[in-house]
């Protein structure tokens, strides 16, 4: 054969698996408003940057038939490339050929690029679109789950790790992107779930669909498992790209730094706040009043919403955000609050990102389900991080910090390194009606107007204790600062805390409450 | 959110003007539980009643048969007592939670 004739007979055999499922299954797959497995990498990286390995792997299956069939790729695309020259590794499963099913070179070409994102050190994104384990290769598709599993947890905490359902994901295949960082859903694209609405219905009598088991909304509004929610797989890849510019390559690396930008809005943050303690506001307001840009990448935005978290740019350089949210259930620590923002302290620690605590919070949430739910070990989850994080913490309280939240939301206490407090901030072991309720309780009764005691009462301690003033006196905040100081001040602490370096006691691990 | 009717939160006996999550207004609200109602713990099919309304048994002693997630499941007496009602046949699919015997105390 000429060398001529053996590039085309190359060109021949690359087109052949570019066509995965062949044109028809191309056909139904953007029938749904879904891309092919191809398209979407293409979506994601740099142009021109996507290299594609494994190409011509075939399938391992031999039983019921298998041996005759031929796979395109095995169903799942790998290959390296960059985005805004970041360099990622990337697989993508092809629901077009066999339905995505997993069989075990499929589950080899993930595993060989997950390996391969390890040992180069650089981020991992997965697309999974899978009807789930290829029967048809039995006990050998479980194995292919367990060694993407495995990979997932090793890699944990090293690289960054994405994964992106856009489409089917369901049983054991769920959990490769349960151990991921991060998990983008598109809206009637993902389905995610354990057991589906069939054997639910045939076993329970529950008559549920697809989308309201286990569709993106649920999966970012109600169970927390995803953390970016998108409208369209074109929304979700820009999402994509942006988290690339907000972390590093790897944990010992920082991310990227962009030229410094001063805050774009115009809010003058001493307004955004009620003076009431009250009354609401959206603490995002005050966050974009900070931000260079005044850019906010909020994570988890409609999951546990009383809590706030997200990437923002200070000086250019990248900064978590942790913040109560007095718009939704006044900002109160919950079940799912704790563990939203404690995770995500954990991934801001490993990944060498300082995180700025803004603290406006009544206390946790009463509640029977909450205490039955295990508020407490959830709620340790906070005090866990915040305490084991090494990183720069920053804290500054706006103005409630009451109780138990107080010592959780990154106090001097678990080792803060700056806490700067508004002149509005209420520091103190809970607000002054209920501490009134008690400190007073038998001048209270014994009153000709109790109600008007009451209110006395209450006034007095909101007086003497509803400030920043006692906590200043004893130094567990550094400085009370003007509002409108806030974004100079955090600026200089981050300098300050640039080469920070805290020695920790050896050990294997932590056992966090989880 | 605007346009919501104003939703507050009671902390620490002070009142705060908020706004409910989905999850929250979902809540399960508890209840007192009621030991006289055998409830089915997990969804299932009865695979035999064992008991006759009127009976008097101890604890311990097995009422039900109950197959659920491939398995069947003994369910017993929790303590002595005499059984006022019987919800529930041979064969029949039920969900969880569900009054499959009432029983009556006894000393």
């Amino acid at each position: 054969m000429s060398l001529k004739r053996s590039i085309l007979d190359l060109r021949k055999r690359k087109d052949e698996v570019r066509l995965g499922g062949g044109e028809e299954a191309i056909e139904k797959q953007a029938a749904m408003g879904k891309l092919t497995a191809r398209e979407r990498i293409l979506a994601i990286v740099d142009e021109g940057s996507f290299h594609e390995y494994d190409m011509f792997v075939e399938h391992a299956g031999t039983d019921f038939d298998m041996g005759n069939k031929v796979l395109a790729g095995d169903g799942v695309v790998i290959g390296t490339g960059t985005i805004y020259g970041s360099p990622v590794c990337l697989f993508a499963q092809d629901f077009t050929v066999a339905g995505g099913s997993l069989g075990l070179s499929h589950a080899r070409k993930i595993t060989k690029i997950m390996d391969h994102a390890l040992k180069m050190r650089v981020p991992l994104i997965g697309i999974n679109d899978s009807g789930g384990a290829r029967i048809q290769e039995g006990v050998n598709s479980l194995a292919g789950y367990g060694e993407i599993f495995f990979r997932n947890t090793l890699s944990s905490g090293v690289i960054p790790q994405i994964s992106v359902i856009l489409g089917p994901c369901a049983g054991g295949a769920v959990y490769s992107p349960a151990l991921t960082d991060f998990v983008f859903v598109v809206e009637n694209i993902s389905k995610m779930f354990i057991t589906g609405p069939a054997v639910i219905k045939s076993v329970l009598g529950e008559d549920i669909s697809m989308e309201a088991l286990g569709g993106a909304r649920v999966h970012a509004e109600i169970t927390g498992n995803a953390h970016f929610y998108a409208l369209s797989e074109k929304e979700c890849f820009e999402q994509i790209k942006t988290l690339i510019t907000y972390i590093p390559w790897n944990n010992t690396q920082k991310a990227k730094s962009f030229p410094p930008q001063e805050p774009k809005t115009k809010l003058k943050i001493e307004n955004i706040v009620p003076a009431d303690a009250r009354m609401p506001y959206d603490i995002r307001d005050i966050i974009k009043s900070i931000t260079d840009a005044s850019e906010f990448f909020e994570i988890m935005e409609l999951f546990a919403a009383n809590i706030v978290i997200g990437f923002g740019r200070m000086n250019g350089e990248t900064v978590g955000f942790v913040a109560n949210q007095p718009m939704v259930l006044a900002g109160v620590l919950d079940c799912d609050s704790s563990d939203k923002a404690a995770r995500f302290i954990r991934y801001c620690n490993a990944f060498n990102i300082p995180i700025i605590t803004l603290e406006d919070m009544p206390g946790y949430l009463p509640g029977v389900d909450q205490e039955h739910a295990g508020v407490i070990r959830h709620g340790a989850k906070i005090l866990y991080s915040y305490s084991e994080a090494t990183v720069p913490k920053i804290t500054v309280i706006i103005r409630k910090a009451y109780g138990g939240g107080y010592i959780a939301m990154n106090s001097r206490h678990l080792r803060a390194d700056f806490v700067f407090a508004w002149p509005t901030a209420e520091i103190a072991v809970m607000g002054p009606e209920g501490a009134a309720n008690i400190v007073f309780r038998k001048e209270i009764a014994e009153a000709a107007n109790p109600e008007a005691m009451r209110q006395q009462k209450i006034q007095e301690y909101k007086d003497k204790f509803a400030n920043p003033y006692v906590a200043a006196s004893k130094g567990y905040i550094d400085e009370v600062i003007e509002p409108q100081e806030t974004r100079k001040i955090l600026l200089h602490a981050l300098q300050i805390s640039t080469h920070k370096d805290v020695p920790a006691p050896a050990k294997k691990h932590g056992l966090p409450p989880f | 959110m605007a346009d919501q009717e104003k939703q507050y939160i009671i902390v620490h006996s002070a009142k705060y003007e908020t706004t409910y999550t989905k999850k929250y207004l979902n809540r399960k609200v508890w209840e007192e539980p009621n030991f006289n109602l055998i409830k089915s713990y997990i969804p299932g099919t009865i695979i035999d009643v064992l008991v006759k309304e009127g009976q008097v048994l101890k604890g311990g002693d097995s009422i039900i048969v109950l197959e659920a997630m491939k398995m069947y499941n003994d369910v017993q007496m929790p303590f002595k007592g005499k059984i006022l009602k019987i919800n529930i046949e041979k064969g029949q699919k039920i969900p969880k939670n569900f009054v499959m015997i009432e029983i009556e105390p006894m000393v």
